[in-house]
Parts: C-alpha cells; sequence; structure tokens
C-alpha cells in the first residue's frame, strides 16, 4: 500500500486531508510538529511526504534539508502544503528539493489529493 | 535637502553681500540662516522616516495577519469539502444551500485575504516575479471556460477575439492571469442583464494586447482619475453592488506596471468600460 506522511500542526486541516486520502486507500500517518515528522519519515520511509513550512519544534525548511542530507531519505518526494507565499519562501524550498508547493488556502480539498495522485503515478 | 541649504546658503551670502556693509553681519546671517534650514530640514527628514517605518510596520502587520488568517480559513474550506462530498454523506436540499453560502463566503474571505497580502507587497515594492513564456491566448480562454457559468448565471455573454497569430508573453503567468481575471470579474459584475463582455487579445509592438470591453454600467466622468486607486469603488456601483472590496484594480496595476507593462481604460457612464493592459512578449 502507498505509504503518505502528512506534517501538519493545524489538527483539522490534518484530519480532514489523512481522511480523505485513507478513504481513497492510501496508508497515511501524521505528525504534528517538525521533530516528530522527521523521526516517523526516517522510520516508514514513505512513498510521499506532505510538509507544511511553519511547524512547532523544527520547521518545514529543516526537515526537508535534513532529509535531503540522509541517503534513505533524499528521494523522496515532497509536496509543501503551506500558507506561505513569497517567492523567496518558494525559491527556498525548490532549491532544498521540495517537487511541488501548494498555497493550502487556495486549493479544495480534492484538487490538493488529484494532485498527490499525479504525483504519486509518476 | 543639501541641495537646498547650500542654495539657502548662497542666496543669504548674495542677499547680505548687496544689502549689508559688514561683512561680519553677512557672515553671521549666513550662518543663522543655515542653522534654521538645518533645524527645519532635520525635522522634516525625521518626520520622512518616521512616515516610511510606520507604513513598513503596517504592511508588515497586514502580510503577517493574512498569513496567520489563512490557516483556519483553509482548515474551514477543508471541512467544507469534506462536508459537501457526497461520497461521505447524502445531503438534502437545505443543507446544500447552506453548505454552498458557507462555501461561498469563505472563498470570499480567502480572496480578501490574498488581495490584502497583494496590496502590502505592491505597498512595499515585493511583488516578485518569477517571469517565463507563457499562452496568454491560452489563458484567456481557460479563465472565460471558468467564469462562463458566473456568467451566464447574471445573463452575462462572454466573448474572445484574437487579433492574428499571437506570440507567447514573457511574465509571472500567474500574476497575470491574476490582472487578467480581476479584470474579466469586473467587467461582469457591472454588466447589467444581457450584457456582453468582449475580451480582444492582440499583438502592439513589442507587447501583446488585451482588451477587456463591457457595456455595462460605465464609470462616473468625476472619478475617473481614482480608478487605480486602493479602494476605489464609483458611486452608480455602490448604490447596488455590496460586494465588492475596490482592491482589484489597484493590484491588476501593480502587476502590470511591475512587469513593465501599461494599463489603462476608457469608460461612459451607462454605456460601459474599456479596460486593456499590455505585457512584454517572450524574445
Amino acid at each position: 500500500m502507498t505509504k503518505i506522511i502528512f506534517v501538519e500542526d493545524e489538527p483539522t486541516l490534518q484530519k480532514t486531508l489523512c481522511d480523505v486520502l485513507r478513504k481513497e486507500g492510501y496508508d497515511v500517518k501524521a505528525a504534528f510538529d517538525g521533530v516528530a515528522g522527521l523521526e516517523l519519515i526516517k522510520l516508514e520511509k514513505p512513498d510521499l511526504v506532505l510538509l507544511d513550512l511553519i511547524l512547532p519544534k523544527m520547521d518545514g525548511f529543516t526537515v526537508l534539508k535534513k532529509m535531503r542530507e540522509d541517503e534513505e531519505t533524499k528521494d523522496i518526494p515532497v509536496m509543501i502544503l503551506t500558507n506561505l507565499e513569497g517567492t523567496f519562501d518558494v525559491e527556498r524550498v525548490l532549491e532544498l528539493g521540495a517537487t511541488t508547493y501548494l498555497v493550502k488556502a487556495n486549493y479544495e480539498l480534492r484538487e490538493v489529493v488529484e494532485k498527490i495522485k499525479k504525483m504519486l503515478e509518476k | 535637502m543639501g541641495v537646498v541649504t547650500i542654495g539657502t546658503m548662497l542666496g543669504t551670502y548674495l542677499i547680505a553681500y548687496f544689502f549689508v556693509d559688514q561683512p561680519e553681519i553677512v557672515a553671521l546671517i549666513v550662518i543663522i540662516a543655515t542653522g534654521i534650514i538645518f533645524i527645519v530640514g532635520h525635522f522634516i527628514i525625521s518626520g520622512f522616516v518616521y512616515l516610511a517605518e510606520a507604513n513598513r510596520m503596517k504592511s508588515e502587520f497586514v502580510s503577517i495577519t493574512s498569513h496567520q488568517l489563512r490557516t483556519p480559513l483553509s482548515a474551514v474550506k477543508w471541512s467544507l469539502n469534506l462536508l459537501m462530498d457526497e461520497r461521505w454523506q447524502k445531503l438534502d436540499q437545505k443543507q446544500k444551500e447552506y453548505f454552498e453560502i458557507m462555501k461561498t463566503s469563505n472563498n470570499r474571505m480567502i480572496r480578501l485575504v490574498n488581495d490584502l497580502l497583494d496590496v502590502s507587497r505592491i505597498e512595499q515594492g515585493r511583488l516578485d516575479m518569477r517571469p517565463g513564456k507563457f499562452s496568454l491566448d491560452d489563458m484567456i480562454r481557460d479563465l472565460i471556460a471558468e467564469i462562463t457559468p458566473i456568467a451566464r448565471d447574471g445573463g452575462v455573454s462572454l466573448g474572445f477575439e484574437v487579433e492574428g497569430g499571437v506570440p507567447e508573453g514573457w511574465a509571472d503567468a500567474e500574476r497575470v492571469r491574476l490582472a487578467l481575471q480581476n479584470l474579466v470579474d469586473n467587467a461582469v459584475k457591472y454588466s447589467n442583464d444581457g450584457g456582453a463582455v468582449k475580451i480582444k487579445l492582440g499583438r502592439f509592438g513589442n507587447f501583446l494586447k488585451c482588451e477587456v470591453h463591457d457595456n455595462g454600467v460605465g464609470i462616473p466622468e468625476h472619478q475617473k482619475a481614482d480608478v487605480f486607486q486602493k479602494f476605489f469603488r464609483s458611486d452608480n456601483v455602490r448604490k447596488y453592488q455590496t460586494e465588492g472590496t475596490g482592491l482589484g484594480l489597484f493590484i491588476a496595476k501593480g502587476i502590470v506596471d511591475a512587469l513593465g507593462g501599461k494599463i489603462g481604460f476608457s469608460s461612459k457612464e451607462n454605456q460601459g468600460s474599456d479596460f486593456w493592459f499590455t505585457i512584454p512578449i517572450a524574445k
């Protein structure tokens, strides 16, 4: 079963997306902060990571950087799901190796799921 | 300020030289006049620095607040998406209606917050662009497909005309789409039932020119100078349209200016408006 890890500190956003993805048949695990998220990613080695940027304990930029430095997690695709939208932030995460970048407020849940499906098909 | 100070020193010296006999008095008058100019200049510059800082803080506040607002708004949006998904539960007509109302309000708030973020960026001169090649022709067709159902509900038709073959544009496609959408949204919103909105695309030297024409309410003559101001809404629109923030044209202008293009309009009250903008073509 395709494994997805969602690192998101906003409980409603975490629950809604996890519920929908589980209904779509994915094995989804979630973490509320960067440290727990990174541990989970190292442990589970998922097929895809959904990562927020503003997170407690360790921000998403650092999680992504550490993932890319680790031999075992460096190739896992990462979709950034955030409400930050500055060009600087987008460029920074793309430089750090994020696969794609979505502003949560601008996408319907269905559109996010479609983008996730497309990413996993590649 | 330096030029003013030097000018004052020279002016005072010349006046004093011609009208006062003693050189010591001339020197004293020049020193006093220069001192006064220095003091006044210091207060003026301090005032400007204070205003600039206040403006920066205000924009930063808007930026941070807008970002913080988007998180709960997206939580509401996704929860509503789940509640409205018929694969999860069946809804009766009344429930559907209320959820639709909530969804519309939520989207309107997100749009407002996004607009405020853009306004804040424009005011700070931080409307960063990620330019690239893109087809404005395709973008217009996509936008028309998206807006047509809304326009049809209001009894407004949408048309598109391309003058010859047009090359690709060179700009930040997302930003151009926002500017274009703001113009087309306005044209549809301020058209009467049975109105027609026509979009025209053509080449204009090294630029692409896009025109959005409507035969709607138009803009009163005495308010034309304020059209691209923040929060501008014309008197004839305020009377019957409660929606709208008056930020769309300000943002469209900010985007087009930052892209090195031009934006303008012609309009007659009760006859309609013709808004246009240009963006560079891809080399």
